[in-house]
């Protein structure tokens, strides 16, 4: 089991294998399919993107004192194509479920970044390990717009590492 | 003749879609466990413990069980002897739009192909209904998932495809759904009738009993042998690969044209979340 902290530096990229637990704290954002296109024309992102960790997730919403509603991974494939530019940007980590396109994959490892799954349906266990949740982008988009969360050991595990492996073909 | 009231269809409708989005079933409950049991792959557990463990804090009422709660789906049967005084589906819509804001459900419905405007209330449900003999209102409610709804498909198959047909069209899908519709899944199989009654007897399949026998002892055949070899596909939970890609194959059937042999497959993620009500 790995433990990270953000944000996610080069030396974290490399360790990073096929299969391994991941226990993510500090900062994440939440996007998915409407924030990803919107982001593809945004002059002013409110985040540095830089070593960011990116979740797709469109959480239920919360009741009073609960940081957040249940917030399990949506599938990552529909992003593959707008993850492209934000990898260029920097982006270190995208946290989702499911198997991606290998036009996405080599992009990936191109770019040094790294595709994390969560355990898809697990909405309640995952809201248990986010400690604040903030809207900073895109408020408009609801359960889909930009927000920030604060997370402690945040679990994950690496479904593709910069070293070619795949955990579905594993 | 018995009067329902439209009331009571509307606040059981509410608890039933807040219910089955906190409490899964002890029946799915004690399946996960098994599979747990029988996984030998480290990684394999530790997705089904978090399986596990999930559906225990979703339990105690403050997060939903999945943050994809869902389009409701409804199966009615009305017996001849009621009287409905009103718009019934109304009635079940307002129990949605009650149930989905009082329960802190996430509202996933648009309203158009295009332009894609949230409706902000999750209506309207998708609602089935049959006449039968009776007085009373029979009510099989679901919150069915994306992830996995868009993973099912509709195939029309010739009668020469026989069963082994039928197998490998199920196997393939299966296999390139991989991880994508949360396994370990269950596959909900509708064979026969036509093009749109194969989907609806597929959906209705995926609310039977986990444990109930098929009275068919050929499609009681195919359900064993099917849930055999999709395990033996090594899809695994959450497509990291292990002994458990399914947890139930459930068939129905209808006569069909001597000419077609449809066939549908709806894929449903591990938490299965129905139940059903009686007026």
């Amino acid at each position: 089991m790995i433990k990270l902290n953000t944000p996610i530096t080069e030396a974290d990229i490399k360790s990073l294998k096929v299969g391994e637990k991941v226990l993510i704290s500090g900062v994440i954002y939440t996007a998915r399919d409407q924030a990803h296109i919107r982001l593809l024309d945004e002059e002013d992102i409110k985040f540095d993107v830089e070593g960011s960790v990116i979740f797709y997730v469109g959480p239920t919403p919360n009741r009073e004192g609960i940081a957040i509603g249940a917030s399990g991974p949506t599938s990552s494939y529909r992003m593959d194509k707008l993850a492209v530019p934000l990898m260029e940007k920097g982006l270190k980590l995208m946290i989702g479920k499911g198997d991606r396109s290998e036009e996405f994959r080599l992009e990936m490892i191109k770019n040094n970044s790294v595709y994390l799954i969560a355990t898809g349906g697990a909405g309640a266990l995952l809201s248990s390990r986010i400690k604040s949740s903030k809207v900073i982008m895109y408020e408009d988009l609801g359960a889909e717009a930009i927000r920030r969360l604060e997370v402690e050991d945040f679990p994950c595990f690496v479904a593709y590492d910069i070293y070619g492996n795949d955990i579905f073909k594993n | 003749m018995r009067t329902i009231n439209l009331s009571e269809v509307t606040e059981k409708v509410k608890n039933a879609v807040i219910e089955i989005n906190y409490k899964l079933d002890d029946s799915l409950v004690a399946l996960f466990n098994k599979a747990y049991k029988n996984e030998t792959k480290e990684l394999s557990k530790a997705v089904l413990s978090d399986i596990i463990e999930n559906q225990d804090i979703a339990r105690k009422g403050d997060v939903p069980l999945c943050q994809d709660t869902g389009v409701v789906v409804v199966f009615m049967e009305i017996g001849n002897n009621v009287f409905i005084d009103g718009d019934i589906y109304e009635s079940i819509n307002e129990g949605v739009r009650q149930g989905y804001k009082e329960g802190y459900l996430r509202k996933s419905m648009v309203n158009h192909p295009f332009d894609r405007v949230n409706t902000k209330d999750n209506t309207p449900a998708i609602i089935h209904t049959k006449i039968v003999q009776g007085n009373t209102i029979k009510m099989k409610i679901a919150s069915k998932g994306g992830g996995s709804e868009n993973m099912s498909k509709v195939t029309m198959l010739t009668p020469a495809d026989s069963i082994d047909g039928v197998k490998k069209l199920v196997l393939d899908t299966i296999f390139n759904a991989g991880g994508k519709p949360c396994p370990p899944i269950i596959v909900g199989i509708g064979i026969g009738g036509n093009l749109e009654k194969s989907a609806l007897l597929a959906k209705e399949a995926l609310l039977r009993d986990l444990d109930d026998e098929n009275n068919d002892k050929i499609i009681r055949t195919l359900e064993k042998e099917l849930y055999d070899e999709i395990n033996e596909l090594g899809v695994g939970p959450m497509g990291v690969g292990g002994k458990t890609t399914c947890l139930a194959v459930k068939i129905n059937y209808y006569p069909m044209h001597i000419a077609s042999l449809p066939v549908a497959i709806n894929i449903q993620c591990h938490s299965s979340r129905h139940t059903e009500v009686i007026i």
